[in-house]
């Protein structure tokens, strides 16, 4: 295909974030700036439709591909182009970025030029990583990713705004410092930063081993992984909500994106060689995340935790190496990406009114705003895994496929689906049963903008569960390539 | 086809449109609405039922949906049609369009009439979806929508506390069975390959021929599976040990308690055992084991309800006492009678609970028994109707209860050695359901009245309530009668039509045990006749005397709170211990925390660039570019 529609995709957001800050920001208000942002992120959105109506499913490898030559001499090149994998990550993306800025219109009240600016660059970021080919631009993209969202939620953040983002970037600093090493070494090798090629090469057996725990200290820490997960709970209770949505709903995802991507295919052996102690950390994050998250004061912190749990999942099943696993763990991911955006939003909702996480603070929130806690119980109960629910899908392959590995592992992982009910079912009834409290009274029930974005994700969460087929015959068999 | 289809979907088109019509065109609009597509639902399944059993056919399945993909294979939404879908689907779409309709009346003061319409709506097409499903995804989906809507149904009055309370323990109780059902699910699915039923069955002798090592064991696959599919029973049915949800449900609106809690969602776990008859019965260890759970609950649920004072709590026991007995139908291998009592239980056992519930709408929603007595006078209907329920329940002569309980404690000779033994338990768990099923009758009906209500005010219930009352008394005087030959007499093989296991035993006992079992029953109703009726002071004198046993059952054998020591409250305090000590005291401290003060250190050194940390950020990842692209050269020059 001769239409650039990948860099269209990943340059949309640039331009526009570059006309923005060429305008003067006296001169426009708030409302303008949002709504500029969100026409660019709609069309951003109808743009990546294209991808899943023209890629051809019936063919294996990249497509809708894109060839610059960069560095010659090293083969490191300009090289992008998408496949199964990439593709539902893409449309997550681009869709969950006009929600955010959606519901940022009210509580984002200074800076706002800044903001948007910020959320276009972090989105043509993101779609970068997903996109490259090219392990160098991969790269570049990969930490390019943070540099927006470091600004977002130290400027926009809340009162310990400065720890929290401190706390973020060293733990992804340290990962990608490894990672950048290895990278190096593996061009000086390969003599090519094409992602195919470098599959294709087989390291040295030790070097391979080194050359794995050099990618994984970065993706595991944006997964993030047991005992790389403190800096996430910080990161999401000082973020604005936005900030949050984006960063539970795409950000953790990179790093799951990075395993299936480069981990599985470039080291074959390493991946089986450190199967043990990935279940075990995960089984670890699953289990013990959620048993932290059972007593969480804070709802923020309590979804974030409950993030860690079912990132848990993911990497339980990425590293089944089966297809049903990783089938089952890339479900978990998008549909995690829907529902905790979600999660995060609902929080949002009542932040704004209230001003308050707490959730002793709220109670009988159900007799005020019954809309509210309509949309609540929809992503409550997706997030707790129940069938017809896009959270159920993942959950359940991904257990399914641990039994082919271990039975102790099912049971670890099973064990994770009682206590992921148990704190959510208690959020859920803390805040929205009970009496209602007097300071919550004049509480309004959401807008139809909140309506508006709650039901396209509840339509998503629900469509997924009941007709997961859609997402299925998209991943199945780029999926079935990266398996070793 | 399409009828077939029509039974799943018009519940689903209920729950979908419900809550919409009732914005739109008003509360009553929707009650009607709603009522009117299950009632066509139930009318329709019986015809089918009807129509089925006298063809030759014995399963059709009709894919309506491709759903879900495991290992290379789709699996679908479907129905699968067979004599024992469509034999719980006449009890499942009747018990709930008589509850429907029952509702309109009984909910009249609630302002969510709509809301409990559309989860009423909701529960029954889950149970539809259960019931009729052909893999263990769309079993499973019916098996957690129920649960969900039993939680929101148990939860609608959610200023409760206690009803909120009681909302999470059910689900969560069913959420720790569901592990165990999880797990049986994917051993089968390792090793049979698939999650279709039938090819799970078929695949038996397969399943069989695995071994599994757990914890050193060696176990066969076929126990594991099966031990831990039944995990997911007892959960659903309540059995000892996953019994404490099923009493605190009472906190939802009683015509839930009729519809989920009595007569269908409960009985999906014994739906589970006999669907999966075929695999249960190769094993003897899990036999035994159905069985043994089946007694305990069936004893030890009857001797809670000895002394219960919540009316509703008395028939939730009663209905947890009997669920144990179709566990021993099943243990025994008498899969088909099993699903007798099953039927005749739901209408008996529906129509005790609708009829309480009139009882508490005519009382002003009181449930205390010690606050009410002699109402007979004042709601003659009602209380006629409970004598029937109660009749039927105790199995009095050619009641449906009769039947069915009958043939479950003859089967007990099923078991050579043992069988007069499990025949004794039963018959004396018979007389213990007699006594409390008669102490219900004369404390609310008889006697004085005791209430703080004004008598004068207790009113009998409108047609919207009496009418389901009274069909449903039909099914319980007359369905163990009509059915009895077709389930468990001559017909039977040709009805069941290899669906289930069929016992082929043939029991032969002395004539002394029925007579023991009838005279052990008629000493229960004369105890409760005998105490309840006329002799109250010696009651007391009684309770004195054995009081720490009156106080071990009334505490209902302290089971919640010894769930609370072991496992609530180690949970909560293990969580706040792994938040403040671990993440906080040993993760952040080393981490992050350490090296931040190392390279706080370093960062004063740029502190003269600029003010921010934002440009170390961008500093650090230029530099690191940098080095990286002179590396670059640097190799490719050597």
């Amino acid at each position: 295909m001769s239409f650039p529609i990948l860099s269209l995709l990943i340059l949309t957001p640039i331009i526009g974030a570059l006309t923005l800050s060429l305008s003067s920001s006296t001169q426009l208000k708030n409302k303008t700036i949002f709504l500029s942002g969100l026409w660019i992120t709609t069309g951003e959105f109808l743009l990546s439709l294209l991808l899943p109506i023209f890629y051809d499913k019936s063919k294996n490898g990249y497509q809708f591909i894109e060839f610059h030559t960069w560095f010659d001499k090293f083969d490191i090149n300009y090289y992008v182009g998408v496949d199964g994998v990439s593709i539902p990550l893409i449309l997550l993306t681009t869709f969950l970025v006009p929600i955010c800025l959606l519901c940022s219109i009210n509580s984002i009240q200074n800076r706002a030029k800044e903001f948007v600016i910020y959320f276009l660059l972090l989105e043509s970021f993101i779609i970068g990583v997903f996109v490259s080919i090219d392990l160098v631009i991969f790269y570049v993209f990969f930490e390019a990713v943070l540099i927006p969202m470091f600004l977002i939620i130290g400027i926009w953040g809340g009162e310990n705004r400065l720890y929290a983002t401190f706390k973020f970037f060293l733990y992804t600093l340290a990962g990608s410092v490894l990672m950048l090493l290895a990278i190096i070494y593996i061009i000086s090798k390969v003599k090519s930063g094409n992602i195919e090629l470098i599959s294709d090469f087989t390291f040295d057996q030790q070097i391979e081993l080194v050359l794995f725990l050099c990618f994984f200290a970065s993706f595991a820490v944006k997964v993030p992984m047991f005992p790389f997960h403190t800096w996430l709970p910080d990161a999401h209770v000082q973020a604005p909500t936005s900030g949050s949505v984006i960063l539970a709903g795409v950000l953790l995802k990179l790093g799951a994106y990075g395993f299936i991507r480069l981990s599985l295919p470039f080291f074959e052996y390493a991946s089986i060689y450190f199967q043990p102690i990935i279940f075990a950390l995960s089984c670890v994050a699953i289990v013990y995340t959620s048993i932290v998250a059972l007593r969480q004061l804070d709802m923020k912190k309590m979804i974030a935790y409950s993030s860690v749990a079912h990132m848990g999942f993911v990497t339980i099943g990425i590293f089944t190496l089966t297809q049903d696993g990783i089938n089952g763990a890339y479900f978990q991911m998008i549909s995690h990406g829907i529902v905790s955006a979600a999660l995060f939003l609902i929080v949002g909702v009542v932040y704004e009114r209230h001003h308050t996480r707490m959730i002793s603070d709220y109670s009988g929130v159900t007799n005020v705003m019954p809309k509210y806690s309509f949309f609540f119980m929809v992503f409550m109960l997706s997030s707790v895994g129940l069938p017809g629910t896009s959270g159920f899908v993942g959950e359940f392959l991904v257990i399914m496929s641990t039994i082919s590995v271990s039975v102790y592992l099912t049971f670890f992982t099973a064990i994770g689906v009682i206590l992921g009910a148990s704190y959510m079912l208690l959020l859920y009834k803390n805040i929205n049963f009970g009496d209602l409290k007097s300071d919550i009274k004049q509480l309004a029930d959401l807008t139809n903008i909140e309506i508006f974005y709650f039901s396209c994700l509840a339509f998503l969460t629900i469509l997924l569960g009941i007709y997961p087929k859609l997402l299925f015959e998209m991943i199945n068999k780029s999926i079935s390539l990266s398996i070793i | 086809m399409l009828s077939y289809k029509l039974l799943f979907f018009l519940p689903l088109i209920s729950t979908i449109f419900t809550y919409p019509f009732g914005v739109l065109l008003g509360e009553k609009t929707a009650q009607y609405f709603s009522s009117t597509l299950i009632s066509i639902a139930a009318i329709l399944s019986w015809f089918l039922f009807i129509s089925f059993s006298s063809s030759s056919s014995s399963e059709i399945i009709i894919p309506v949906l491709e759903w879900f993909f495991v290992s290379g294979q789709f699996f679908n939404w479907g129905i699968s049609v067979n004599s024992l879908t469509l034999l719980m689907l006449t009890l499942v779409l009747t018990v709930s369009a008589l509850v429907h309709i029952y509702s309109i009346e009984y909910m009249s003061h609630d302002n969510s009439k709509v809301r409990f319409m559309t989860y009423l709506s909701l529960f029954t097409f889950c149970m539809v979806a259960l019931v009729v499903s052909d893999n263990l995804i769309q079993l499973f989906f019916g098996w957690e929508g129920v649960g969900l809507a039993s939680y929101l149904l148990i939860g609608f009055w959610h200023h409760k506390k206690s009803a909120n309370l009681a909302a999470m323990k059910a689900f969560l109780v069913n959420r720790v069975a569901d592990f165990g059902f999880l797990i049986g699910i994917a051993t089968l699915y390792i090793f049979l390959d698939t999650l279709s039923i039938n090819e799970i069955i078929e695949g038996k002798e397969k399943l069989f021929s695995y071994q599994i090592n757990f914890l050193g064991f060696e176990i066969n696959a076929l126990i594991f599976s099966c031990f831990f599919l039944f995990i997911g029973a007892m959960g659903k049915s309540a059995q000892f040990g996953f019994h404490t949800w099923l009493p605190d449900a009472m906190e939802g609106p009683t015509p839930v308690s009729a519809l989920i809690h009595a007569a269908t969602m409960v009985t999906a776990g014994v739906f589970l055992t006999v669907r999966f008859s075929e695999l249960m019965v190769m094993s003897d260890f899990i036999m035994t084991f159905v069985l043994i759970i089946g007694l305990l609950t069936a004893f030890f649920a009857a001797s809670v309800g000895f002394f219960q004072k919540d009316i509703k709590k008395v028939i939730a026991y009663s209905t947890c006492s009997q669920l144990g007995f179709m566990f021993v139908a099943c243990g025994l291998g008498a899969f088909n009678i099993a699903i007798f009592h099953l039927i005749t239980h739901g209408y008996f056992k529906a129509l005790l609970f609708l009829s309480s519930g009139s009882v508490i709408h005519g009382v002003h929603d009181e449930q205390d028994m010690d606050k009410m007595g002699n109402l007979f006078s004042k709601m003659k209907i009602t209380a006629v109707m409970m004598w029937i329920g109660t009749l039927a329940i105790i199995g009095f002569p050619y009641s449906s209860g009769y039947f069915s309980k009958d043939l479950i404690l003859s089967s007990s000779f099923n078991l050579i050695s043992l069988g007069p033994l499990v025949y004794i338990i039963l018959a004396i768990v018979s007389a213990m359901t007699a006594f409390y099923s008669f102490r219900l009758i004369f404390k609310v009906f008889h006697g004085n009245y005791n209430g703080s209500y004004d008598y004068e005010k207790i009113h009998e219930s409108g047609p919207f309530m009496l009418v389901p009352l009274l069909l449903l008394s039909v099914g319980a005087i007359l369905a163990g009668f009509f059915l009895n030959d077709l389930l468990a007499g001559y017909n039977s093989k040709n009805f069941w039509n290899g669906i289930i296991f069929l016992s082929q035993d043939k029991q032969y006992y002395s004539s002394f045990y029925p007579i023991l079992s009838k005279s052990l029953v008629a000493f229960g109703v004369g105890l409760a006749v005998y105490y309840y009726g006329y002799n109250l002071n010696k009651l007391a004198d009684l309770k004195k005397r054995f009081h720490s046993i009156y106080n071990f059952i009334l505490n209902k054998w302290y089971f919640d709170e010894l769930y609370n020591k072991i496992f609530v409250l180690p949970l909560y305090n293990l969580g706040k211990f792994l938040w403040t000590k671990i993440d906080q005291g040993i993760i952040d401290k080393y981490l992050p925390n350490g090296s931040a003060s190392i390279v706080s250190s370093i960062s004063k050194a740029f502190k003269r660039i600029q003010t921010g940390y934002i440009f170390d950020y961008t500093f650090i990842i230029i530099s690191g570019f940098t080095l990286f692209i002179t590396i670059i050269f640097y190799i490719s020059i050597t």
